[in-house]
């Protein structure tokens, strides 16, 4: 850790006093402060805007987030860090940072015309959005119990509020109360693990738990804690069996909600997860690896087996979001603290895997929305025939779902394919192979909607009418996973950079 | 020169992805910009890999040559490593020649529910997946070259297809991924095996690992490539698939796409895997003796046109595998050259079940007849066809049967000649009976009486300009290669040669 060097001059400091006076290093800050005052502004302006001209929060958030990536690309190459070496400045947190500023901008996209299409609280959707995004990037550098529960909570909160943004209606309400009581409960369970963790280590600096938990070996406390605070994310990132509110919760949000959630909010729970399990506990990982071995292969499994059903475009997202979840699962179960090389390739896949899901994923979600703007539905099969109603639409969310399938021509293809490398470099083979069954099931769910839209006649003929900012948005996707398709080390270049 | 040796092959591969994504930036009403920009593209791939085939030295053609090998995933040591040998410079050219002349063939129909833009886009996306495969020497480059033409074809069959087109399509798509996981895990196992984690095929060749460990993997590409190929009992995909595809779908599946299958044998389950490859060869050669007769008899049952040279693919693919599983230098000549004569004869079959589609509106044998009298120069050119297919001596289709049967008189060294005796037997019975469904086919369909309904004859042309230029190269192509087998045989025997003394 790089921290050694800046703490050891500060070890004659009194902890009291560290904690009036902390050290701020407000560089490191500046993309979680752009994001915050960014979000207060537009709070604010939406107070004093009339109500024709609330649709400015979109054009307010959209600068912050601007501003946030413009403080991102300023840390690049930057390693340190502050508030009592709580929050770290890496390559590890500026690409998650990236990553949810840029999910931050699709979701934008995607939610500008859905929200001004008569939806009264605009001002109050940007504000939560940008809270919520907030979360996401002071998680990217959270290495602390606190801070991280902060920052997860900070996740959760506002989007349960998105979630019910449709007061009047019954799914909506009924969606975030699922996801409220799931959310908290999540919390809780979370929470007592973490306060396990702190009384069996007295430490809430991960690489302080780390150092305590090296000299102590397999307390059965910290295996307990270990699996209290495992649940508690599982809940997060909807992992099997601990996933039954997310179907519901997406299908009744408002759908660029259930967008934000399926990625910004699952990825936060997996930054959380990743440097709590690769950096505080790894060497206790022959306690948990087994158990994340089956939480991969059960989530694949049966998130795919449950998409295969389905027949609203949000669920069958929904399910193979789910499923999807799985293969960044089996990073976790590949943890060897004896052998760095498997550790680093097993980390890769983890982040290369969620980079380029969310994309691949946002396209996907903004199709639906764009299909289902004017007088569409989310019904599959209301796409019958869109390839004759609306070619580029229709060969955007085609190559989408081929990319989620993990087909190439898109980069989701490496995506699976790094995964099942690691899989096999770490020899857990019986994962590799439910991997590849998993991914021929998927191939058929996601086909099925390919197949509607391309291979049947159309029962209207109107074409679709999208947006330019979603088909801007559409566009730059499928043109970064294409890009990213030839060139693979445009991603795994800066995964391999964020390993630490 | 030496542009042309560091880019031709690259050009040969890419420049269809190129014209693929110019069209799709052309505006669709203008149908004949789109075609003529999409066969200038598969043109330009075509003069491409004329350029290798002039470039290359056929006195070396056992060494990989107009080899390009770029850093491309330094995180798990993937290079983008291409060239060409002896073993796939006959394949690419004929891949580049088949793909032009499907374009050429679009030109006078493009089937419904039209779209040409689209179409051109996809035989193009589909052309660099194939290249791709015929140059790769890097397992992951191979492997998605081999993946990527699964989305086109996919489409293609989709959307231009017959009646039952959409549960070909997903039969078709599904089968060959779940194919090709088995054939990701034998490539993966073999990075993990080969300590300095590379995937580059030069450098895994007879790569070693126990004998479990060459076993299991090879079981793996096996499953991976025979059914791509397909060998009995995994060719159930192919009837439907060939069925209902249109017609260029047919013939680049046929042509071209079953071949990436024995061409994967050839290039990467046998030198890497050589001790296994003795071990497997008996099971492979009874599996392909069962193809050829299986598929055989199979035709005889067949009503549709279509699906019968379907069927007769799964036995002339036998005819190849066979030729592999001897592991011998006749075996493996015989199967290369089988793989080209077949791409020609088969893809010419499939023109012709096609054009006989447009003229007839049927491909039921059973309501054809009389070809040859109403359009005698359509008919003679099926009838040739047909008799190229049976592997009459001096046309192309008889140099690969021939080859693969002497090739298993006397089998590679620790295989069981009286095995390969057996199959011998049993492939030459497999030729009798192919001879058989080929002239009844010829019979029922060019000779006979006219059918009432056609003989008013409106709207039965006889072949006609567009048609000619789309056929002649392979008719020529067809006659040469059986008078002149070195054409092919010539590149590829030191290649063998090369191979074969890795068994043994």
């Amino acid at each position: 850790m790089v921290v050694d060097g800046f703490m050891s001059g500060r070890h004659d400091v009194p902890l009291a006093q560290e904690l009036a006076q902390p050290s701020v290093n407000w560089h490191a800050l500046a993309p979680e402060l752009v994001l915050a005052g960014a979000a207060c502004l537009v709070l604010v302006a939406d107070l004093f805007v009339p109500r024709g001209a609330k649709w400015v929060a979109m054009p307010l958030s959209a600068a912050g987030i601007i501003g946030t990536l413009a403080a991102v690309v300023s840390l690049s190459g930057v390693e340190t860090t502050t508030l009592g070496g709580t929050f770290e400045i890496d390559t590890f947190a500026l690409l998650f940072k990236g990553l949810f500023c840029v999910i931050g901008l699709i979701i934008l996209a995607i939610s500008f015309h859905y929200f001004r299409a008569g939806h009264p609280y605009q001002g109050e959707y940007y504000f939560l959005m940008l809270s919520s995004l907030l979360g996401g990037v002071v998680m990217s550098s959270a290495r602390d119990l606190v801070s991280l529960f902060i920052a997860i909570e900070l996740i959760s909160i506002p989007a349960i509020i998105m979630t019910a943004l449709r007061k009047g209606d019954a799914r909506s309400n009924e969606a975030a109360l699922k996801f409220f009581l799931f959310s908290v409960m999540s919390s809780a369970v979370m929470l007592y693990g973490m306060s396990l963790v702190y009384g069996a280590t007295g430490a809430t600096k991960l690489d302080a738990i780390r150092s305590s938990i090296g000299r102590s070996g397999d307390d059965p406390i910290i295996v307990l804690s270990v699996f209290f605070v495992v649940v508690g994310f599982a809940f997060k990132i909807s992992a099997v069996p601990f996933h039954f509110w997310a179907p519901d919760t997406y299908e009744g949000a408002p759908s660029p909600v259930a967008a934000f959630l399926s990625t910004a909010s699952k990825i936060g729970g997996f930054v959380g997860l990743l440097v709590l399990m690769f950096q505080a506990f790894p060497d206790v990982a022959d306690n948990w690896r087994p158990a994340f071995a089956v939480l991969a292969a059960l989530t694949m499994t049966v998130g795919n087996l449950i998409a295969l059903r389905q027949q609203h475009i949000i669920r069958l997202l929904a399910y193979s979001g789910i499923a999807q979840s799985g293969y960044v699962l089996v990073a976790f179960a590949l943890i060897d603290p004896s052998s760095p090389q498997t550790n680093r390739q097993a980390f890769a896949s983890a982040l290369i895997y969620l980079a380029i899901y969310a994309i691949m994923d946002l396209g996907a979600f903004a199709a639906a929305v764009a299909f289902a703007r004017r007088g569409g539905t989310y019904f599959i099969s209301d796409y019958s025939g869109l390839w004759q109603r609306s070619p580029a639409l229709a060969v955007m969310l085609a190559a989408f779902l081929i990319s989620l399938a993990g087909a190439p021509p898109m980069a989701g293809a490496w995506a699976k394919l790094f995964v099942f490398l690691a899989a096999i470099n770490a020899e857990v083979y019986w994962l590799a192979v439910v991997m590849g069954l998993n991914a021929v099931i998927a191939a058929f769910y996601y086909l099925a909607v390919v197949k509607r839209m391309f291979f049947e006649a159309p029962e209207i003929r109107e074409p679709v009418e999208v947006p330019y900012l979603m088909r801007a948005a559409m566009g730059l996707a499928a043109l970064v996973l294409f890009a990213a398709f030839i060139y693979p080390p445009l991603i795994s270049d800066l995964a391999d950079r964020s390993i630490f | 020169m030496s542009w042309v040796e560091d880019w031709a092959v690259t050009v040969a591969t890419f420049l269809p992805l190129v014209g693929a994504i110019v069209l799709l930036f052309l505006p669709s009403a203008r149908e004949g910009l789109v075609k003529l920009v999409g066969s200038l593209f598969a043109g330009g791939t075509l003069l491409a890999a004329l350029a290798v085939v002039v470039a290359f030295d056929y006195g070396h053609s056992d060494r990989i040559q107009l080899g390009v090998n770029e850093r491309w995933i330094p995180q798990i040591g993937a290079n983008y490593h291409v060239g060409v040998d002896g073993l796939s410079l006959p394949l690419l050219v004929l891949s580049a020649l088949v793909c032009f002349l499907c374009t050429i063939y679009l030109w006078w129909h493009v089937p419904a529910p039209g779209k040409a833009k689209a179409l051109f886009a996809l035989v193009l996306l589909l052309e660099t997946g194939m290249n791709g495969s015929f140059i790769a020497l890097d397992l992951v480059l191979f492997f998605i070259f081999f993946e990527l033409v699964l989305v086109p074809m996919y489409f293609m069959i989709g959307i231009w297809g017959g009646p039952r087109r959409e549960y070909a399509a997903v039969k078709f798509f599904l089968y060959t991924l779940f194919g090709s996981i088995f054939l990701l895990l034998g490539f993966l196992a073999l990075w993990l095996q080969s300590g300095s984690q590379t995937f580059d095929m030069l450098a895994l060749r007879d790569s070693g690992g126990s004998e479990l460990f060459q076993n299991v993997v090879f079981l793996g590409l096996f499953i991976g490539f025979a059914v791509k190929v397909p060998m009995w009992p995994f060719h159930t995909w192919l009837p439907d698939a060939h069925t209902e595809a249109p017609t260029v779908g047919s013939v680049l599946l046929a042509a071209i796409l079953l071949k990436l299958g024995t061409y994967g044998f050839i290039r990467i389950a046998l030198p890497i895997l050589p001790d296994a490859a003795v071990t497997f060869a008996p099971l492979i050669g009874i599996l392909a003796v069962i193809s050829i007769i299986y598929g055989s008899l199979c035709c005889f049952a067949q009503t549709d046109l279509k699906r019968l040279i379907a069927f007769s693919s799964v036995g002339h693919m036998g005819f190849v595998m066979l030729g592999i599983s001897t592991l011998t230098d006749r075996g493996i000549n015989g199967a290369i050259f089988g793989m080209v004569a077949h791409g020609l004869i088969t893809g010419m079959l499939f023109f012709l079940a096609g054009s006989m589609h447009e003229r007839y509106h049927t491909r039921e044998i059973s309501a054809l007849g009389g070809v040859l009298q109403q359009i005698p120069k359509f008919g003679s050119v099926f009838a040739y066809a047909a008799i190229a297919s049976l592997g009459l001596p001096g046309l192309a289709g008889f140099w690969g049967e021939m080859l693969a049967l002497l090739g298993s008189y006397q089998p590679g060294a620790g295989l069981s000649e009286e095995l390969f005796r057996v199959l011998m037997v049993g492939g030459g019975i497999g030729t009798v009976l192919t001879a058989g469904y080929l002239l009844w086919t010829i019979q029922r369909v060019n000779l006979g009486r006219v059918p009432e309904k056609f003989a008013a004859g409106t709207g039965i042309s006889d072949v006609h300009g567009l048609e000619w230029v789309a056929w002649a190269p392979l008719l020529v192509l067809i006659v040469v290669g059986g008078f002149y087998p070195n054409l092919v045989l010539g590149v590829t025997s030191d290649a063998v040669r090369d191979l074969v003394g890795l068994f043994g």
